[in-house]
């Protein structure tokens, strides 16, 4: 937590972020809530929900930064998202085979008679850590540098990364007998030498996910309060006069995009001995973009908005599909048609609106965020 | 050679396919700048419209014949609905819109599940559409089959009445006239909101006629929307946005291209190099095969 000591504080850059006083509180109230409050109230079950959410707003702090601060509307987020957690489940796949065994359903389908040599380096606990976070980065720095300095952005960009999350998917569902197709990896057991079926290793694994979540948000926090934040926010508002004073837009816009890509990769990984499963369904097109709403709905420009859209979307994804499966589905729209229509500053502005009404009732709400 | 030939055709049926489905999107996105994520869920609403008339009518032939213009007002009114209700909004958030749309969409797919229920339905394709046609006779023949080419000749017929539309009409004038300075045609005396539904219609219209065509492809699901969608959008991006040469030549290359592929390697394969090759030809043209020379810095 020294880390926001050195962060200069925000100079009315946006109503979102609040003076480093009041982030300390709240970063505070969030570490006692994740780790004294939750753990005390929640069931295992519950609690087990929890971290799959906390995962989710993982994906949220680098949407935050992507889009929210650079204005870089990745659709894509779930590639990486994939590709972290794929990376995590094919080590985890190997280490339940045992030394010299075929994960199960490689020999179900009987083509493989060995470990494809692609899934070889991921034997490698450390090689298969720094997989999760360094390959989604690497694939968006690759992705990034083409994009942006050929100036592809807005709209293009968009649909670019969710081409990408799209043909992703269809890829892994194609490769059937070395990815596990639709299916996917499943049946995950072990975590580093820990049985996932033991409640306590549940709770283990919980810890870790809050741990590095509240990591995280104060990285990316970190990062939203420096000079390179605010060259963010600028290349976001007006790029060309950035490239006028002499700084090249498409290297700040890669950083954020590689970042967002990199919390992605963390988040798929920690999913996997979270929920025991990783597979196409959750990251193509659809899981893509509801990455993208809890954060919009929540407050893209704001991490707390961010973060808690995040987890209040996927919450009451749970809660009310458990009740009215098709009713969610409205529900979801309605809330997302809603949010972004009307509220372009997510919930996160609703006080800020309230208080500008107060002061001045004829004051017309702000553009987008 | 036939097997080339072959493939061939398969491509550019494919790419007629592409092309019904993008030629609505290069109304509303590429000349409008709106993004509609709905747009996949208005061709699925051409495409259930195909479903019921059949249902009601008995003859197949003649219910294709009249779906085509009443999936067109069906989808086109939805269309305008959407732009009425929510996208004359956004103009000036374009990147918002896609989001909001996707939530309208997310809707309209449930809306299908309810009234259609989950799983896919199919229509019966009209007699004189089930046979080939045999070009190369021989050992070896090269047939074409008489749906895809129907949905080819569909194709051409909407280019042709949607360029003639933007070229000839006085409502084509004030589209192309809001499209390019929106502030000037306003003052001109045009009613730019007007003009925008109208457009609206059009494209989304459009996308409704290529439901009904999809209906000769493949089944009929509430998902069908979200899968085609996004290589129509590639098409607008590589083709150039609101150049209606671009999106046609641009559907039959990459149709073509994607059929060769599938055949030298596999489906899932195919799609990712598209998508590389789309990538790289970005770096060739940021911004698409044709585009409007301005005076703009991007």
């Amino acid at each position: 937590m020294t880390l926001f000591k050195g962060a200069p504080g925000a100079k009315g850059l946006s109503a979102s972020t609040g003076r480093p006083a009041r982030a300390w509180a709240g970063f505070g109230a969030a570490a006692v809530a994740l780790f004294a409050l939750a753990p005390l109230a929640l069931s295992d079950f519950r609690l087990g929900l929890l971290a799959k959410y906390l995962c989710t707003a993982m994906v949220a702090v680098g949407i935050c930064l992507a889009w929210g601060r650079g204005g870089l509307l990745t659709l894509g987020q779930g590639v990486f998202f994939g590709l972290g957690g794929y990376a995590m489940a094919m080590h985890l796949k190997i280490a339940d085979a045992g030394p010299g065994n075929l994960p199960d359903f490689m020999q179900l389908y009987g083509t493989a008679t060995e470990l494809p040599w692609w899934w070889r380096p991921f034997g490698n606990p450390l090689f298969a850590l720094a997989a999760t976070v360094l390959l989604p980065m690497a694939v968006a720095a690759v992705l990034g540098s083409f994009v942006f300095r050929r100036r592809v952005k807005g709209a293009y960009f968009a649909i670019l990364s969710q081409a990408l999350a799209a043909a992703f998917a269809i890829w892994l569902v194609g490769q059937q007998a070395t990815t596990g197709g639709t299916n996917g990896l499943t049946d995950i057991q072990g975590f580093f030498g820990y049985d996932l079926d033991d409640p306590v290793n549940q709770r283990m694994v919980y810890f870790v996910i809050a741990a590095v979540l509240l990591l995280l948000i104060a990285l990316v926090r970190q990062l939203i309060h420096s000079r390179y934040g605010e060259l963010l926010v600028a290349v976001r508002d007006s790029e060309e006069r950035v490239r006028f004073l002499g700084y090249d837009p498409a290297n700040v816009k890669l950083v954020a995009y590689v970042v967002a890509a990199g919390t992605a990769g963390l988040a798929g990984a920690l999913f996997v001995p979270a929920v025991g499963i990783i597979s196409p369904a959750m990251i193509g097109i659809v899981p893509s973009i509801e990455f993208v709403i809890g954060a919009a709905i929540g407050g893209r420009a704001s991490l707390a908005g961010a973060v808690l859209g995040a987890i209040g979307v996927a919450w009451a994804k749970t809660a009310l599909s458990e009740e009215f499966p098709a009713g969610w589905t409205y529900f979801q729209g309605l809330l997302f048609i809603v949010a972004l229509a009307f509220l372009p500053g997510g919930l996160v502005s609703l006080a800020g609106i309230v208080r500008r009404r107060r002061a001045a009732p004829a004051l017309p709400l702000g553009g987008a965020a | 050679m036939t097997v080339i030939l072959g493939q061939t055709f398969t491509g550019i049926s494919i790419g007629a396919v592409l092309l019904l489905i993008a030629l609505g999107l290069s109304l509303t996105f590429g000349q409008m700048n709106v993004i509609n994520m709905a747009h996949g869920e208005f061709i699925m609403a051409g495409a259930y419209t195909t479903y019921v008339l059949q249902k009601s009518i008995s003859g197949a032939g003649l219910s294709l014949l009249v779906a085509l213009p009443v999936a067109f007002l069906v989808a086109g009114a939805l269309g305008a609905l959407l732009e009425w209700v929510l996208i004359r909004r956004l103009y000036l958030r374009p990147l918002d819109t896609l989001l909001v749309t996707w939530g309208v969409s997310l809707m309209l797919q449930q809306l299908a599940r309810d009234i259609f229920g989950a799983p896919n339905v199919q229509t019966r394709a009209p007699d004189w559409l089930t046979g080939n046609i045999t070009v190369l006779g021989g050992d070896d023949p090269l047939t074409f089959a008489n749906s895809r080419l129907f949905i080819l000749a569909l194709a051409i017929a909407a280019v042709a009445a949607l360029s003639l539309t933007l070229r000839l009409t006085s409502l084509g004038r004030r589209i192309r006239g809001v499209v390019q300075n929106r502030d000037l045609a306003e003052v001109s005396g045009i009613s730019t909101s007007r003009v925008d539904r109208t457009a609206f219609f059009l494209g989304s219209g459009l996308a409704g006629v290529a439901g009904v065509a999809l209906t000769l492809v493949g089944p009929i699901g509430p998902t069908m929307g979200t899968n085609i969608i996004i290589d129509a959008f590639l098409v607008i991006v590589v083709g150039g946005i609101g150049q209606l040469r671009g999106t046609v030549i641009v559907a039959f290359v990459l149709g073509v291209t994607q059929s060769v592929l599938e055949y030298s390697t596999t489906v899932s394969v195919a799609k990712v190099l598209v998508l590389v090759a789309i990538v790289a030809f970005l770096q060739w043209r940021p911004q698409g095969l044709y585009t409007l020379r301005t005076r703009s810095l991007v």
